[in-house]
């Protein structure tokens, strides 16, 4: 009885939950704000927060290069596009009440909770009860990391060719349509 | 841990993303919700991928930021430029390609 309560209680990896529970709930309240807020500056330092927590959540997921290439690239890169993007596009920082369609929560609220309902009935139907196996042991480290990159340059090579054209391509294309004459 | 938690936090984060893309009319800030779902289809590439063993998912999930870097320099061009032309990001106000 106390033996199966231990294996219960090692099984749902108390600790870890609470970690998830807590990130996911910052995550959710950033995403939300992201959307509502009346301050573009707001939303966007708001999604630097749903990004660092996303991070955190591939931690828990054991593939740590992942997660330190999200920090790289979001929040060190593409954040600092979206503020200069923000910078150079408007006048107005601030407060601004024209950043909606009007009446268009009434429109996307409506398709975003049918959306959340068919994934989460869909979702809790599906995997009801399907546990991530262990606790990720042998997967961190550097061992993993070399695994990680044996599969991209062998067998995901060819998209990983594709990929480096479609960065040339959106490096010109940036440099074309952003240029002065 | 139960997969599910992962995949029902991937399932918030798309469906806000989806509220953000149909409910914004700045430019930039429908970027932002693009960026929102992208996250969300990360984790769950990741979880499925702790769940399967292996690391597809991992490497799908590295592919996935890259491109989304791309995206958002292209995009945010082309913001720009139409800006610049026009003085407005409002999405509202680009309807000439309507039939």
């Amino acid at each position: 009885m106390l033996l199966s309560a231990v294996t219960i209680a090692t099984d749902i990896e108390v600790a870890q939950t609470i970690g998830f529970g807590i990130i996911a709930a910052m995550m959710i309240a950033g995403a939300l704000n992201v959307v509502i807020s009346k301050n573009v500056v707001h939303a966007a330092l708001s999604l630097v927060m749903v990004m660092a927590g996303a991070s955190a959540q591939y931690l828990l997921l054991a593939a740590e290069f992942v997660a330190v290439t999200q920090v790289l690239v979001y929040i060190g890169a593409v954040m600092v596009l979206f503020l200069f993007g923000v910078m150079l596009t408007r006048a107005k920082l601030g407060r601004d009440t024209d950043l909606n369609n009007e009446k268009g929560w009434m429109l996307a609220l409506p398709i975003a909770l049918l959306l959340l309902g068919v994934m989460s009935f869909v979702l809790i139907k599906g995997f009801d009860d399907t546990r991530i196996s262990g606790s990720g042991e042998g997967k961190i480290g550097g061992a993993a990391n070399v695994l990680l990159s044996d599969r991209i340059f062998s067998t995901y090579a060819l998209p990983f060719w594709a990929l480096s054209f479609v960065l040339l391509a959106a490096v010109i294309g940036g440099i074309v349509l952003a240029r002065k004459d | 841990m139960l997969i599910n938690e992962f995949l029902l936090l991937g399932a918030v984060l798309f469906c806000i993303g989806v509220y953000g893309v149909i409910a914004r009319k700045n430019a930039v800030l429908v970027l932002m919700s693009i960026e929102l779902i992208l996250n969300s289809v990360n984790i769950n590439l990741l979880a499925f991928d702790r769940l399967n063993g292996g690391n597809d998912g991992a490497v799908f999930a590295l592919y996935i930021i890259a491109v989304a870097a791309a995206e958002v320099g292209v995009g945010l061009a082309m913001v720009l430029l139409i800006f610049r032309n026009r003085k407005t990001i409002s999405l509202d106000d680009l309807s000439e390609m309507k039939g």
